[in-house]
């Protein structure tokens, strides 16, 4: 079997009195999309803010690209082939949405500081950023500050920037929620493009986008991993339907 | 900028020769400020540390019998970069409130360690000696004095002007505007942080060089938390993330606190009422208001 591209072992987080995330295994394996689902509360951002590097752990390993990533930073994450979306959209309000994917560009490029050359008219950043605004559909609304865009599209010129960061590991959380049905159908057939190029990690809520984009599902409860395999065997699962329906099974 | 001095040179009038002078060093340092503020939306009000060491290390060299002015610069900058390296590796981890409040301890520290050493004069300054040169040019020339100074803000601001328009100065702005996300995207933004805030003390050091060669005396007050206010005060009424409005800033303050004192010795009511009027009034400061565009 191949190396997963990404492993978490026993993974453990509290805040005080509350486990968020509850010695967890997670495998994802390499050009797969691996979609983690679960209630509210379940621990779904939190488990992604580690995995991504933005909250340490209490205990447990995180393996990607064959290196032990636990201690490290988001920055350093990101350098190693790791790119995210926010779930509340996370973008430098006052630039354009082209000066935004230029940053992502700019940081797969070289993050070596230079200092003297203008950003704004240098074309081996400007002709990717278009070209990746042009795959989330938003080639028109290059010159809008990021701020100005509507819902829908700051959701999509969140994909677009971790696109153009061209990782080999993108986790998504939750890129459909508050999208209208339109953009719904417009988001899972942008991420469909993108499946196989690439290992996709989805947090989400939507069913609907679950049942198109995922190989494999890992439902999270209370922090724990209940169930996990294909979509339509952990839909039959009555563990998981106890805790969606809240029953007793 | 260049007129004036020229108009006033004719009619030897140094007090208005002196007056630019003023404005162009203390216009210097608010241009090196909203390096910081305006583009890395790093409030420092510890500005004044790095404006004090760069002219105490004029007066002190000069003590030492080295006035020759571009060693003497030179090593100012080099000191004054060094602190806010210092400062801005224990300072920058931090954001918010914390950092305003980090940022003036130091300059804090700054103001009472230069009045506990009685070598530099303690609380009452230190004079510097009739001489100075500058590559054989006599500094004590109010207009040499000032058109040194004048070339030297260019110089800087059309430099940071360049920065900023960088991909060093875009990852910048980006920090500004969501840090969280510029680190997801894999920039050690700390860095970037910590060089915009070298750069930043070394150009207030540059002025504070300036300053100790222009009024020929240094004293701790440079370094007060009141002269860090002022310089904070200037790029709000410039126009925040302008860098040329850091000129129009700087001289308005001064224009104002001249024109005001010489009517009454409250003076600073009206000068609080104006500069709220402003900040209320002109979103991009003066110099929004001036370039006639307020795409801020």
């Amino acid at each position: 079997m191949a190396e997963p591209a990404l492993a978490v072992r026993r993974l453990r987080k509290s805040f005080g009195a509350l486990v968020v995330t509850a010695d967890l295994d997670l495998d994802v394996a390499t050009g797969e999309c691996h979609a983690v689902i679960g209630p509210n509360g379940a621990g779904k951002t939190t488990l992604l803010d580690q995995l991504a590097g933005e909250l340490v752990p209490d205990g447990g390993r995180i393996v990607f690209a064959a290196r032990d990533v636990t201690r490290l930073g988001p920055d350093a994450r990101a350098r190693l082939g790791m790119a995210r979306s926010f779930q509340i959209p996370t973008l430098i309000a006052d630039l354009t949405a082209e000066d935004n994917v230029a940053l992502a560009v700019q940081a797969r490029t070289a993050t070596a500081m230079r200092f003297w050359r203008s950003a704004y008219r240098d074309s081996t950043l400007r002709l990717p950023a278009r070209a990746a605004l042009a795959r989330v559909g938003l080639a028109a609304r290059g010159s809008v500050a990021a701020g100005d865009l509507a819902h829908g599209e700051q959701r999509l010129l969140e994909v677009a920037l971790a696109l153009a960061r061209e990782p080999t590991l993108l986790l998504l959380d939750e890129p459909m929620a508050g999208l209208g049905h339109d953009e719904s159908r417009a988001m899972i057939a942008l991420l469909s493009s993108i499946k196989g190029t690439l290992t996709i990690l989805l947090v989400e809520h939507d069913m609907e986008a679950v049942a198109h984009l995922a190989d494999r599902v890992t439902v999270l409860v209370a922090g724990r991993a209940v169930a996990s395999g294909s979509y339509d065997a952990v839909r039959a699962d009555p563990v998981v339907r106890s805790a969606y329906l809240g029953g007793d099974a | 900028m260049l007129a004036l001095p020229a108009a006033a040179g004719v009619l030897h009038q140094p007090f208005w020769i002196n007056a630019c002078t003023r404005i162009v060093i203390f216009a210097l340092v608010a241009a090196s400020l909203d390096l910081i503020v305006g583009y890395g939306g790093l409030v420092s009000f510890g500005h004044a540390a790095y404006f004090a060491v760069g002219g105490y290390t004029v007066a002190v060299l000069a003590q030492h019998g080295i006035d020759a002015a571009p060693v003497a610069w030179v090593v100012a900058v080099a000191l004054s970069a060094l602190l806010a390296v210092v400062v801005g590796a224990l300072s920058l981890r931090t954001s918010g409130i914390f950092f305003i409040m980090i940022t003036l301890a130091f300059a804090q520290m700054v103001f009472f360690a230069l009045i506990a050493i009685k070598a530099w004069g303690g609380n009452d300054g230190l004079p510097l000696g009739a001489r100075a040169t500058l590559l054989g040019l006599d500094l004590r020339d109010p207009t040499v004095l000032y058109f040194v100074c004048l070339t030297l803000l260019v110089a800087f601001v059309a430099c940071a002007a360049q920065l900023v328009e960088s991909r060093f100065g875009i990852v910048l702005r980006g920090i500004r505007g969501s840090e969280r996300r510029v680190l997801a995207l894999g920039f050690p933004t700390f860095r970037y942080k910590l060089v915009a805030f070298v750069i930043a003390g070394a150009g207030a050091g540059l002025a504070g060089a300036l300053w100790a060669d222009y009024a020929r005396f240094v004293s701790p007050d440079m370094a007060s938390w009141s002269r860090s206010g002022e310089f904070l005060v200037m790029v709000i009424l410039g126009g925040i993330g302008t860098l040329a409005g850091a000129v129009y800033g700087a001289a308005l303050l001064l224009g104002l606190e001249s024109v005001l004192s010489g009517l009454t010795e409250h003076w600073m009511l009206p000068l609080g009422l104006i500069l709220l009027a402003i900040v209320l009034f002109a979103k991009r400061g003066v110099y929004g208001w001036i370039a006639g565009r307020d795409d801020g």
